[in-house]
């Protein structure tokens, strides 16, 4: 038997004024590339954001492979910045007062000063090469097409060298054909990376091309299997 | 006429004391408003937002009553350092902070709050540390926010009048300030003194706004 690659179990109560939400998320899997499906609502963000660190879950545990990231039976909480999660937002919330080349470098150096403009550290220039992002290292964001903000952001998340991928909704923001290109760039990046990830989506494209196993959710839980 | 610009020394002096405390204070508790939930948050935002709205002279006399040489604060600094701040240019620098400081926190609240929390969770992600996020993310987004209060901070210091008054008196070449020196000379009947410190006043006002109207628009860094 294969040792599980993504473990979590996590529950969390979320209160918002009069409504109420009860999130309890289950899934395991032996393979690496996991997607979590279903509409808006459903919970999807966040079950992405409790195994990210953003927030704690009220009751239960994620697993990385042989890391353990929160567990509550044990009082681990590893903070999000000891994860070593990649993380790419459905709005790739780039910073906006740095260029390209300061996203990308920006996870190398956790001190308290920002990358330089003149920065040019072998990583980066190796991310800005590899996603055709050479031309625009010295632009802000704004000034970036949604498909190169989308190649940023992932750039970004990889440079550190995660130990897993996190992508919320990731080509939700681009338009279909340009969708379809960048979907089957990250199916072979992470055959390449052999990288773990959980990727969010109400997209059927995305499971078929990205799931190699599938966890429909629905109001806060698991749906099984059909 | 020379004797005017002592005033006006001593009112950049205290305007700039007040400015600097209030960097330290104001964007203190506006970040700490912006950003964490506590009970009683609300209270205190009504609380340090008080000097806005209440006379000088009440603050002045609030002030006289805490620092004064019977006052809890005024007592235990007399008795542990010898500093007596009633009736000091250090005194002007505490009143002119205490005013001025509600223009620093709401910009700075307002600044902080202007900022995507969804950036400091990448941050975050990326494996800063809570002050690093502070300093590489969030101060530099908020930054001109800040700055504006801090400017108007500066303006409102400048002109003081009530409090600064009520606290540090009106002593020639001491604590007597540009507002507090137009006052006496107008008692006077110096007119030309008068002129020509209003003018001086006004002067430094305008160019305190101009430069905070040019920060204010776009507030959220937009460097194209």
């Amino acid at each position: 038997m294969n040792a599980a690659v993504w473990d979590v179990d996590v529950a969390r109560r979320l209160q918002h004024g009069e409504r109420r939400f009860e999130l309890d998320v289950r899934f395991v899997s032996d393979r690496r590339q996991v997607v979590l499906f279903g509409p808006s609502g459903a919970g999807k963000s966040q079950t992405l954001q409790l195994v990210a660190g953003f927030a704690a879950p009220d009751r239960g545990r994620v697993r990385v492979g042989v890391r353990t990231l929160v567990d509550t039976a044990t009082g681990t909480h590893v903070p999000a910045r000891d994860r070593r999660l990649g993380y790419v937002f459905q709005d790739y919330a780039l910073f906006p007062h740095l260029t390209v080349a300061q996203n990308i470098a920006f996870g190398l150096d956790t001190g308290w000063r920002n990358p330089s403009r003149a920065q040019d550290h072998p990583r980066v220039r190796h991310w800005l090469q590899n996603f055709d992002l050479a031309p625009l290292a010295h632009l802000h964001p704004e000034q970036l097409s949604g498909g190169q903000r989308q190649r940023t952001a992932l750039a970004r998340a990889l440079a550190p060298g995660p130990a897993a991928l996190l992508l919320d909704e990731p080509f939700a923001a681009l338009d279909t054909a340009l969708r379809a290109r960048l979907r089957d760039e990250l199916a072979d990046l992470l055959a390449d990376l052999s990288l773990p990830m959980v990727l969010i989506t109400h997209d059927d494209a995305d499971v078929r091309r990205l799931g190699q196993a599938v966890f429909t959710l629905g109001d806060g839980r698991v749906l099984p299997a059909s | 006429m020379t004797d005017a610009w002592i005033p006006l020394l001593l009112t950049l002096k205290v305007a700039g004391w007040a400015t600097a405390l209030n960097l330290v204070f104001g964007v203190g508790t506006g970040w700490l408003l912006a950003r964490r939930r506590f009970p009683g948050r609300d209270l205190l935002d009504a609380l340090l937002t008080l000097p806005m709205v209440m006379p000088p002279t009440v603050l002045g006399y609030y002030l006289l009553v805490l620092l004064g040489r019977h006052g809890p604060l005024g007592r235990w600094l007399q008795a542990t350092f010898g500093i007596q701040l009633i009736f000091t240019w250090q005194g002007a620098v505490i009143a002119a902070t205490v005013v001025a400081f509600p223009l620093v926190f709401k910009a700075a609240r307002a600044a902080f709050e202007s900022v995507d929390p969804q950036l400091e969770r990448a941050a975050r992600v990326l494996g800063l540390r809570e002050w690093a996020v502070f300093l590489r993310v969030t101060l530099p987004l908020a930054w001109r926010g800040i700055l504006a209060g801090l400017l108007l901070a500066f303006a409102r210091a400048t002109g003081e009048f009530g409090a600064t008054l009520m606290v540090a008196g009106s002593i020639p070449g001491k604590t007597q300030t540009l507002s507090v020196a137009v006052y006496e000379a107008v008692q006077a009947g110096q007119d030309s003194v008068a002129d020509f410190l209003v003018l001086v006043t006004s002067v430094t006002c305008i160019a305190v706004l101009l430069a905070a109207g040019r920060l204010v628009p776009g507030r959220v860094a937009n460097p194209s």
